[in-house]
């Protein structure tokens, strides 16, 4: 197997971008990434795309040719394929990157993720969300996203004492770091009190525990890294990619405490690495909601499980801390448009890594972790980056 | 909106809390799968349906209070997480009851209700959801 490096990276502005279509912001984070790179486009030699639901969001399936044809790279008649686990759509097209040039399959891989989700109501969008959990025997019967979401929060704080207070601090710390991030959705912070007077969406999580429905694309571009050096002076490894499994259902899971795909992803990747969860400097985990941060940081193995709610509070997840998670704001402030989310994770982490995140710039950052989660858990992809 | 069948082929364990019985290792699982996640192929052929008695323990719940257009007539209701005796986990609303008596632990049977209807001239859809097994002493 070839090492692999992030030469380029690019991303949109997130958030209701109501003025640019689909294909004009899958392009605008692809182009970012590939000046980045200083490539033409005669050296790409594939197109990999995350996207969760085009089809039920603006009716457009066949995206991976759609995003080729629009980048110009119709001509050229590249593979373009589109890759979709609900919201680990993003990284696991960056998987199918990583493979097809860790494989010598191809040299140069584009990899790019999007979702245009305000172009429906936020009721068509919260329907949409909630197809990647189980509609037959989830969402029928009532079970929407946030509602499997708050059993997980009401079960975790039953078991382990976490508090209401706790999860709050989640939103606050990622709407600090959103302040700090100009492409964030969101960008002003907020206090335990703005999240504890919004309204209640379903017990006990609130509207501030939620990420929001988001427009937004991110690309980055992947070589072997013993070409980087023709392209960049400051390659990013992917030194370790991990993906698992897990029931479809929440309900069918073995303890709903734990996402076991989270600690199997995690495992996978840091053993390619050869590395452990202690050598992780920076983190971006999937927070499409307060309590799912605190899962992460659990199953990652940053925290003993029980007491992510804890640490959260104790700061040691802020920029300063143990391990600065979510540096970007995460899904929560920088915004969650589906499937550019695993990609943006990239771009955050490869940010920090280079050393150009300003104001946001973890101190001495040498190696990083994205963690991307379809579902409730039932696909989690994560990928570990490393300074070379 | 979707097609009658797509319902309708469901209702065995919709109307009747029908699951299957791994007759290789005795577990039960609902809604009934062809291959048990423990036994894998040993257990193809030997997953046999049953009805589970409907009765267990809430292992989560949840008030919600944003829902889907087709149930929003129901708003705001409690969605649980039920542990049945069987030991398999389904999702579910609880009813008749008030939110605030409701803990995780408390005992739950299953009952047959309107889950949701397709507009005034559409398809009405039935399937389980449960009330608490007793009223909780004053």
């Amino acid at each position: 197997m070839r090492r692999v490096a992030v030469i380029g990276i690019g991303d949109t502005e997130f958030g209701e971008l109501w003025d640019s279509s689909f294909r004009e912001i899958g392009i605008q984070a692809g182009l970012i990434a590939v000046a980045d790179a200083n490539i033409s486009a005669d050296k790409i030699d594939a197109l990999f795309v995350g996207n969760m639901s085009a089809g039920r969001f603006i009716e457009q399936e066949h995206i991976g040719a759609l995003i080729a044809d629009y980048s110009g790279l119709a001509r050229d008649h590249i593979p373009a394929t589109r890759v979709e686990a609900a919201g680990a759509s993003g990284g696991l097209a960056l998987r199918q990157g990583f493979q097809a040039v860790a494989s010598g399959l191809h040299d140069i891989v584009v990899v790019g993720g999007a979702e245009k989700m305000t172009d429906v109501s936020d009721t068509e969008s919260s329907m949409i969300q909630s197809s990647a959990a189980d509609q037959e025997w989830e969402t029928v019967l009532g079970a929407t996203f946030p509602a499997l979401h708050a059993l997980i929060a009401r079960r975790h704080m039953h078991q382990f004492g976490t508090t209401r207070e706790q999860l709050a601090d989640v939103a606050v710390k990622n709407h600090k770091n959103g302040s700090l991030n100009p492409k964030a959705q969101f960008q002003r912070e907020i206090t335990r009190e703005t999240v504890l007077s919004s309204p209640v969406v379903s017990s006990p999580l609130r509207v501030f525990d939620c990420a929001p429905s988001s427009d937004g694309a991110a690309a980055v571009v992947l070589c072997p890294l013993d070409q980087a050096k023709k392209y960049t002076d400051m390659p990013i490894e992917i030194a370790g990619s991990g993906q698992a499994s897990d029931t479809l259902s929440l309900h069918d899971r073995k303890d709903i405490c734990t996402m076991e795909a989270t600690r199997v992803a995690a495992k996978r990747a840091f053993d390619m690495a050869g590395i452990s969860h202690k050598d992780i400097d920076v983190a971006e985990v999937h927070d499409n909601f307060t309590i799912s941060e605190i899962l992460a940081i659990e199953d990652l193995g940053f925290f003993n499980k029980g007491e992510g709610g804890k640490a959260t509070e104790a700061g040691l997840t802020a920029l300063e801390g143990q391990v600065a998670v979510n540096t970007s704001g995460g899904l929560k402030a920088r915004g969650d448009p589906i499937g550019a989310t695993g990609l943006a994770q990239a771009v955050e982490i490869v940010t920090q890594l280079r050393g150009t995140a300003g104001k946001r710039q973890v101190k001495d950052a040498t190696i990083g972790l994205a963690h991307n989660v379809g579902g409730t858990g039932a696909t989690v992809v994560v990928h570990v980056l490393r300074r070379v | 909106m979707a097609t009658a069948p797509r319902f309708w082929r469901e209702n065995p364990s919709r109307y009747n809390l029908v699951g299957v019985e791994c007759h290789n290792c005795g577990r039960h699982f609902f809604p009934p799968r062809s291959i048990c996640p423990v036994c894998h192929r040993k257990s193809v052929g030997k997953m046999e349906k049953v009805k589970l008695k409907g009765e267990g323990k809430i292992f989560s719940l949840t008030e919600v209070q944003e829902s889907p257009e087709e149930i929003s007539m129901q708003k705001p209701y409690v969605l649980a997480m039920v542990e049945l005796v069987e030991g398999a986990r389904v999702s579910g609303q609880v009813i008749d009851c008030d939110a605030c008596d409701l803990e995780i632990g408390t005992p739950v049977r299953v009952t047959l209700r309107k889950l949701s209807e397709e507009g005034p001239s559409g398809i009405i859809h039935y399937g389980y959801k449960f009330v608490p097994l007793k009223e909780k002493a004053p």
